[in-house]
């Protein structure tokens, strides 16, 4: 299981004045159960990459293979790749319709064919996994908190029971807790469920402690696609580009030029402080001369 | 998708007919769809030929782009000319079954084809120059004098540059919902009627929502901002006329009385 994406060229308004080129020759390889980030500067062309893995938008050139079958292919089944493929938009409560939020919830899987009392039984186990309390179920969704309404719109695409969850800057506009709850529930899913997940965000703490792979998306093109180690090993590259290694990694480095031996390499703050804990310990062995 | 409907669109260039004043651009488009509806005989197509050559060539707008607008009315032009072909009354062509071709019919049809497809040109050569705010613009102070007997032209002219500014939000807005339902499972395209018209509830809702959200917005910007309608309300860039807009105007009149002239004295054939 995996989705290829093959020299994936997309541009917006073609033939006007206002032609964009939002991707460049983009190839990558999506394996079954990772965890991906995708980081850029804004404009930087992610919206538009992960609309294309569940075909809602059609490639201006280029071929993507999902199991190996190319989606652009005529007998290809796209309302079924979007079942599979799960899209979680930017700013997602902005498509709540219906009366209550149980209602809204179930519209994904009762678009997948199920009958109501399954989709009733998805809708229920969706809002409970992102911790909306009961008392809400039958509530008018556009009366909940920004927050809220966030989860409600998650609810209803983990209820199609995805195997891949692409989620587009799920923590815009949250506040710290919020956001570290989200975060929480998607890591949760894929510990879990072990389902594929690709995280859109601008923000380098929130990928760096969950991922295992983080894509740099820089004017349209791929320009890392690597570990977060290696990726923040270009902390210079990343600053070039309007993008910011997590704050570890500036510490981390600042901390060895003065003498420390620090794992520069550290991504977390868990890490780092293991390896601060480490470097310290070496000075009371009387290893290094500091001079902070 | 949604957003490749061109017919409206402005097209950045450095042109005279970029720079001059809406006013002159409103005119002599009135001018030029009268000239459209009035003209008769070889001499005064020409002119009018002519005429919209040399102002699609100085606007410096790739012709292509004019093109795209006649796209979307291709299908209104092949019913009115099939109308003219065969409803005309006259000499016979050819006749088959309950159809006749008249000689009249060909005629009226090419003559109707080419006049919608100036028409679309020549406004299309407006909007393309354009934007939407000088347009409204122009019009705001073109319509001045009727605030006089109490038509409220400044808030008519207000309505028409939000709403057009608007549109291309509510489209992209649109195009965003329906993506997002799209992702969902939901399907806008298969069904009979009854089950396509509620498909579009799903999009529908939220698109309202959407609307108001963003009118509600709008309104609570204005009043931060004083603004309190027209009275003694004064333009960053007011308008102006300059030698340009003269000369403009001078020669709209000229190719007015030309295309009359023509018309009454080169009528052949
Ligand atoms: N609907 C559209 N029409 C025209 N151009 C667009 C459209 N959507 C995006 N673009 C352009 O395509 C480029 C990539 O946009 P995209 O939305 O993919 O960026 P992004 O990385 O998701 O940015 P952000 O972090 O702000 O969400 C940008 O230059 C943008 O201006
Ligand atoms: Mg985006």
């Amino acid at each position: 299981m995996s989705i290829i994406l093959d020299k994936v060229n997309y541009v917006y308004s073609e033939e006007t004045a206002y032609r964009i080129q939002a991707l460049r020759d983009v190839n990558l390889e999506i394996r079954d159960g990772q965890f991906i980030g995708v980081i850029g500067h804004t404009g930087s062309g992610k919206s538009t990459l992960i609309q294309h893995l569940n075909g809602l938008m059609k490639a201006t050139s280029g071929t993507i293979y999902f199991n190996g079958q190319d989606i652009y292919a005529d007998d290809f089944d796209l309302r079924k790749l979007r079942s599979r493929v799960g899209l979680v938009f930017q700013y997602p409560e902005h498509q709540l319709f219906e009366t209550t939020i149980f209602d809204d919830v179930c519209f994904g899987p009762k678009n997948q064919g199920l009958s109501k009392e399954e989709a009733g039984l998805r809708a229920f186990e969706a809002l409970r996994s992102v911790g909306m309390p009961e008392e809400l179920y039958y509530q008018s969704p556009f009366d909940l908190s920004g927050g809220q309404k966030r989860r409600v719109a998650i609810a209803g695409v983990l209820a199609m029971k995805p195997e891949v969850l692409i989620l587009d800057e799920p923590t815009a506009g949250l506040d710290p807790a919020g956001r570290d709850e989200i975060l929480d529930l998607v890591a949760r899913m894929h510990k879990e469920r072990g389902i594929t997940v690709i995280l859109v965000s601008h923000s380098m703490e929130d990928v760096a402690k969950y991922v295992e792979r983080i894509i740099v998306m820089n004017q349209g093109a791929v320009m890392f696609d690597d570990t977060p180690r290696e990726v923040f090993r270009h902390y210079k590259e990343l600053e070039s580009v309007g993008l910011a290694a997590p704050q570890v990694t500036y510490l981390m480095h600042e901390l060895k030029e003065r003498g420390l031996l620090v794992n520069t390499e550290a991504t977390t703050v868990e890490e780092a402080r293991q390896s601060l804990m480490e470097a310290l310990a070496g000075i009371d062995a009387g290893h290094t001369d500091i001079h902070v | 998708m949604l957003r490749d409907i061109t017919l409206g669109q402005y097209y950045p260039a450095d042109s005279v007919i970029h720079k001059l004043d809406p006013r002159v651009k409103l005119f002599g488009t009135l001018i030029y769809i009268i000239s459209l509806f009035c003209f008769r005989g070889a001499a005064a197509f020409a002119t009018v030929t002519l005429f919209l050559i040399a102002v699609i060539w100085t606007s410096k707008v790739p012709f292509k782009f004019m093109v795209k607008g006649l796209k979307a009315i291709m299908i209104l032009m092949l019913i009115t000319a099939a109308f003219n072909l065969f409803m005309t009354p006259g000499e016979t062509l050819v006749s088959f079954w309950i159809f006749k071709i008249t000689k009249e019919g060909v005629v009226n049809a090419a003559l109707m084809a080419v006049r919608l497809t100036y028409l679309i040109l020549g406004t299309s050569i407006m909007t393309l120059t354009t934007t939407p705010n000088q347009l409204t613009d122009g019009l705001e102070k073109a319509l001045m004098p009727l605030s006089k007997i109490g038509i409220p032209v400044h808030a008519i002219a207000m309505m028409m540059s939000i709403a057009l500014r608007f549109i291309p939000i509510l489209i992209e807005e649109t195009d965003k919902i329906m993506k997002a339902q799209m992702a969902r499972g939901a399907d806008f395209e298969s069904g009979n009627l009854l089950k396509k018209v509620k498909s579009m509830i799903p999009l529908l809702v939220p698109l309202f929502v959407s609307a108001f959200r963003r009118a509600d917005d709008l309104a609570m910007a204005m009043e931060a901002r004083c603004y309190h309608g027209g009275g003694g309300r004064t333009k960053m860039k007011p308008l102006r006329y300059e030698g340009r807009d003269r000369a403009a105007y001078l020669m709209i009149i000229l190719y007015f009385a030309a295309v009359l002239l023509c018309r009454a004295y080169l009528n052949w054939p």
